[in-house]
């Protein structure tokens, strides 16, 4: 059952990316309608396949990076939904959308178990979870500074278009890279501090500098500088949307190191 | 006797010497009575506006006319001389003076073309001149019609839109930057009248800090009474430019007050929060090299202009449409000045009344067929008679009065009295019934004006 749900979650995410992209080109709001209710029924699905899957685990079936991807792209539907709830930010789907989509296909092409992260403890549900909904938080932080470059560019072009009128205001933007920094940032944090006991219970180390400990720190190092920059001197607006841009460039190509590591290259 | 106009704006004189010939409106009385008092001025009125300063009179003869208020212009400060003026000045008369006062009050030839505020400054100016009893029959008439013409081209036309969407496009781009207008702080920098519009705008839209700077600090403080905010001086304003967030300038100089660098140096202060600044001047008080800073968001009038373009969607030439609509009203008002020449009205009466005996005559002497041809000579030599006497006075009054200050007024009493007005003629006069006694009560005088507008608008459509 959670298999045929995920392929009609994939099928609509897929039909509400295509729709989104539409309206971000179309003059016309109704799009915006059309692809929220198909957003929001690919959620249920989607819903309904993680529970199904949650269901049929056990304790010796850990999360792999199949499910990690999954619940990745349900939590930034999530995050979307709720912002658009709150601000009526039409436009945000058309960038997070797209985005859960390519995660949600990743998942797919992944096995649905992780061979080799065995033996496993309970902490590692912990550590995925929270790991994961920080990298929401870099996300949509990615997401608000990509919005906050075209809109920047727009106007200083002065190219009024539909693309102007549909973006948001550009303290909005910052803001939103803010505050997806500000919680993703604690986030990680205690999803690396997660990471590190379950590795001392499975491997009796904190931290043997494997590539993708050694890229997590980086990352970690690099959100909490991006962090206290804009804290202490000033690194918002243009700079905070081109870091936290790099920043989750950094996020993927980890996520990417630790994925081919695990299952050698998907092919 | 001629209309004309001697006056300087900000398409002929840098605001060093528009500013040196304001007249204050405390001193405005004062220098009416000095304007009338020139040999040879019949009627003035005095229109000081920061971009323009415009003395409109009626002459006994152009060329001494124009000497005199050139002297008047030159009188008013003391250390500008005549010939240092003439650059500056332009000098209209006749058909082209009026037409040049239709454009000025139809915001035609202001700076930001549409804004409505010179129409305010005319109806003062106006009620001022009537209060000191400075126009006569011509220049209010004149006046009344040129503030009619504005109604006209603000209700026919769009262009007054476009100055409002000017700032309406302004507002629109803020919001494209805060989103929450109401914490943003804006600076007014200089007193210009688009920037002024603007920043009303801006507060329409929940702005509710705003700093006022310009180059006379009283005027900057009785702005930021107004708007309920702060004055700041104008020699620091640009250390000041990091509180605002939106910074709107319209000065009149005629060169940069900001440069890249100021800008630079304000975004580093305020820790990369964006600006955005609104130049309304022309030329340009803000260095366009502005716009390579980063979180700097520089849009001049040029660039709201398009802005407003695009949101209509069509190029509608409005300003095309106005000039044509003056074109007309000059027309109507010159036929209306022509039926005020002695000779004219002398012929025109002379054959009104002739017309009448001859009717009267007809009607009579064809009732009384059997008259003898001597006594038909006698009725004829009677009624002759008659009609002299009767209109002899009329006659001698518009001889002597050719060449007084009432001798307009006598002209137009007497066409009224033997209804020899035309219908272009009509219609200038509209309401002005009790015209003798306009110069004593302004107030009624002003109510005409609203008045005429309808009965002008309707006039005119039916051509």
């Amino acid at each position: 059952m959670a298999a045929m749900f995920f392929v009609v979650t994939m099928v609509l995410y897929f039909a509400a990316t295509v729709s989104y992209l539409a309206y971000l080109l179309w003059p016309s709001e109704a799009l915006s309608k059309v692809s929220l209710g198909v957003t929001a029924i690919g959620f249920a699905s989607h819903t309904i396949a993680l529970v199904a899957r949650m269901v049929r685990a056990t304790d010796v079936s850990p999360p792999g990076f199949h499910e990690a991807l999954s619940f990745f792209s349900w939590m930034l539907i999530l995050v979307f939904l709720a912002v658009e709830f709150r601000h009526r930010l039409h436009v945000l789907g058309s960038f997070i959308v797209p985005l859960a989509l390519v995660s949600l296909v990743s998942a797919a092409a992944l096995p649905e178990t992780a061979p080799t992260l065995t033996p496993v403890f309970r902490t590692l549900w912990v550590h995925v979870t929270l790991s994961m909904l920080g990298t929401v938080g870099f996300a949509i932080a990615f997401v608000a500074g990509v919005m906050y470059l075209i809109q920047d560019g727009l106007l200083k072009s002065k190219r009024f278009n539909v693309l102007y009128s549909k973006l948001p205001a550009l303290d909005f933007l910052d803001h939103l890279n803010q505050q997806s920094i500000v919680t993703g940032f604690p986030l990680l944090t205690l999803g690396i501090i997660t990471g590190a006991l379950s590795a001392e219970f499975s491997r009796g180390s904190y931290l043997n500098w494997n590539p993708e400990q050694t890229w997590a720190l980086v990352t970690w190092v690099f959100y909490f500088a991006v962090l206290m920059g804009r804290l202490t001197v000033g690194w918002r607006a243009k700079r905070a949307a081109y870091l936290t841009i790099i920043g989750f460039a950094g996020v993927i190509l980890t996520l990417i190191g630790v994925v081919l590591k695990s299952h050698g290259p998907v092919s | 006797m001629h209309i004309v106009v001697v006056g300087l704006s900000h398409k002929t004189a840098p605001v060093e010497i528009r500013e040196k010939l304001a007249v204050p409106e405390s001193r405005m009385g004062e220098a009416l009575t000095r304007l009338c008092s020139y040999q040879g001025v019949r009627e003035g009125i005095l229109l000081s506006t920061c971009n323009r300063v415009e003395v409109y009179a009626v002459v006994d003869e152009i060329e001494s006319g124009y000497g005199r208020i050139q002297e008047f212009l030159a009188d008013a400060h003391l250390s500008l001389s005549s010939e240092q003026l003439t650059p500056h000045l332009y000098w209209h008369q006749g058909d082209r003076a009026i037409s040049h006062l239709f454009r000025v009050a139809a915001s035609l030839d202001s700076m930001i073309v549409g804004e409505s505020q010179i129409l305010g400054q005319i109806k003062e100016a106006f009620e001022v001149a009537l209060t000191h009893k400075a126009t006569g029959i011509i220049l209010n008439k004149v006046v009344k019609k040129a503030i009619s013409v504005a109604k006209r081209v603000r209700t026919e036309t769009r262009i007054a839109e476009m100055a409002v969407s000017v700032s309406y496009a302004a507002v629109e781009l803020a919001k494209k930057i805060f989103s929450d207008l109401s914490e943003k702080t804006v600076l007014l920098v200089g007193a210009g009248e688009m920037a002024k519009l603007a920043a009303r705008h801006f507060i329409a839209n929940g702005v509710r800090h705003v700093r006022v700077t310009t180059r006379n600090p009283q005027h900057g403080l009785e702005l930021a009474n107004r708007f309920g905010g702060t004055a700041v001086a104008f020699e620091q304003f640009r250390e000041d430019m990091a509180s605002a967030d939106i910074i709107l300038v319209s000065t009149g100089a005629a060169h940069y007050l900001v440069s890249e660098d100021d800008v630079q140096r304000s975004v580093k202060q305020r820790m990369n929060r964006p600006m955005f600044l609104i130049d309304i001047s022309v030329p340009r008080n803000i260095d366009p090299a502005v716009r390579h800073v980063d979180n700097a968001f520089l849009f001049d009038i040029d660039d709201l202009k398009a802005r407003v373009e695009q949101n209509r969607g069509e190029r509608l030439n409005e300003a095309e449409k106005a000039e044509r609509m003056v074109v007309d009203e000059v027309g109507i008002v010159r036929q209306w000045l022509q039926s005020l020449e002695v000779t004219p009205t002398i012929v025109a009466l002379r054959t009104r009344v002739d017309d009448i005996k001859r009717a009267e005559l007809d009607k009579t002497l064809g009732r009384l067929a059997n008259l003898s041809p001597l006594e038909r000579e006698l009725v004829e030599a009677m009624a002759s008679s008659i009609v002299n006497k009767l209109i002899h006075n009329t006659m001698v009054t518009l001889k002597a009065e050719v060449n007084s200050s009432e001798g307009a007024a006598f002209v137009e009493a007497a066409r009224r009295f033997f209804s020899l007005g035309d219908s272009a003629v009509s219609n200038v006069n509209g309401s002005a019934s009790s015209e003798p006694e306009a110069c004593h009560s302004s107030q009624e005088d002003i109510r005409d004006v609203e008045e005429v507008t309808p009965r002008t608008g309707s006039k005119t459509s039916d051509h």
